[in-house]
């Protein structure tokens, strides 16, 4: 048996699994906000997912079918079995916060700044939430789909340098 | 008074002199920040040499330059730096805004990108073109030496505004990258073509 159809079995067991689906032979798991760090941490005690290659979020506003605004996505790898698994969690405003994996994946610390500073999503005990892309007076969270693409004028309000004074 | 002046003597004028050594060793500042930049390396390569034109020294600190080459988007968070590396030119210097996303934004009208650098720092010359061939930018480079001449001072009045432009040339065929100039190529070299509506 696969190490990632040992994973979902003993999750279901415990309560932890809140929708599964596969696409193309990979897993998917929807878990509850709350229980992401400890699920997370059993990934890479118990199951040997070592490496965790990317955070990232969809903004689901305005999607057909869709019941939650921001779905996390976190993708797991197991060097050693080289099986992939991929770890979902709903937020829905106002709270937007969910646990920092930055305790145990050293590499979630820039995916985690970067979702924070296009979605605007918080990540408890991250050791230096700050902007990552954007300048650090960027206000807004320019991936939301209620941002509109042209912004609000952030571009047009910088400094202006002429000639007489440079 | 008249002064009998030798045969190898010329008399001109001081802003004359300055300004023509100076319009014959621009040293460029390559802000290339995107696909523009590729451009612009390929005018400074061997094929289109920009060498002929004095102008081949690019150095890549601002205190060594006099012509800022802004070649590519500019976004929001760019944009100190662009202005901090003019500000560390010293006078005379000039600004060519090179392609259209760096004079207009181009395609990129998206929240983060400055939609015309000329907004915040002083341009003297737009290419347009996406990218502009390596031909267009040498005719900028040549539109600004005229733009030198005509304009500049030994002391720099740089600063000084409502100076009215001078006209700027036709943009003129360079013979440079086919191998027969054609008929029209050469009359405008002849001197009666492009050259002579100044
Ligand atoms: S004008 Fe075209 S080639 Fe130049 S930077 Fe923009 S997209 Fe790239």
């Amino acid at each position: 048996m696969a190490i990632v159809d040992d994973v979902l079995q003993t999750l279901q067991q415990d309560g932890e699994v809140v929708d599964s689906s596969r696409f193309r032979g990979d897993l998917r798991i929807v878990i509850r906000p709350e229980s992401l760090k400890r699920v997370a941490r059993r990934m890479q005690t118990e199951w040997g997912f070592d490496v965790l290659i990317d955070v990232t979020c969809v903004d689901y506003l305005h999607y057909e079918g869709a019941r939650d605004r921001f779905g996390l996505v976190y993708s797991f790898l197991s060097s050693e079995a080289m099986e992939r698994l991929w770890l979902r969690v709903f937020l829905n405003e106002p709270e937007l916060e969910v646990d920092s994996l930055v305790p145990l994946y050293e590499s979630a610390n820039w995916m985690e700044r970067e979702v924070y500073d296009l979605f605007g999503i918080r990540f408890r005990g991250h050791p230096d939430l700050r902007r990552i892309l954007l300048p650090e007076a960027f206000t807004d969270h320019p991936l939301r789909k209620d941002y509109p693409l042209q912004g609000r004028g952030e571009r047009h309000h910088l400094p202006v340098v002429t000639r007489g004074e440079s | 008074m008249a002064v009998d002046l030798p045969d190898n003597v010329v008399v001109t004028r001081l802003d004359t002199l300055a300004s023509w050594c100076r319009k014959n060793s621009l040293w460029p500042m390559p802000f290339a920040t995107a696909c523009c930049g590729i451009e612009l390396m390929a005018t400074g390569a061997s094929r289109h040499d920009l060498a002929r034109f004095g102008a081949e020294v690019f150095r890549f600190t601002p205190r060594q330059c006099d012509l800022m080459i802004v070649a590519g988007r500019v976004v929001m968070k760019m944009l100190p730096v662009l202005q901090r590396i003019w500000q560390q030119m010293h006078e005379p210097k000039w600004c060519i805004s090179m392609g259209a996303c760096c004079s207009s934004g181009g395609v990129f009208d998206t929240y983060a990108v400055v939609q015309g650098i000329d907004r915040f720092v002083p341009v003297d010359m737009y290419i347009p073109g996406c990218p502009p061939r390596p031909e267009q930018l040498i005719q900028a480079i040549i539109d600004l030496q005229d733009l030198i001449t005509a304009r500049e001072t030994t002391m720099g009045t740089e600063a000084e505004i409502g100076r009215p432009e001078p006209p700027k040339r036709a943009l003129l065929e360079l013979p440079i990258i086919s191998g027969q100039p054609s008929s029209s190529m050469r009359s405008a070299a002849s001197g009666s073509g492009g050259h002579g509506d100044r």
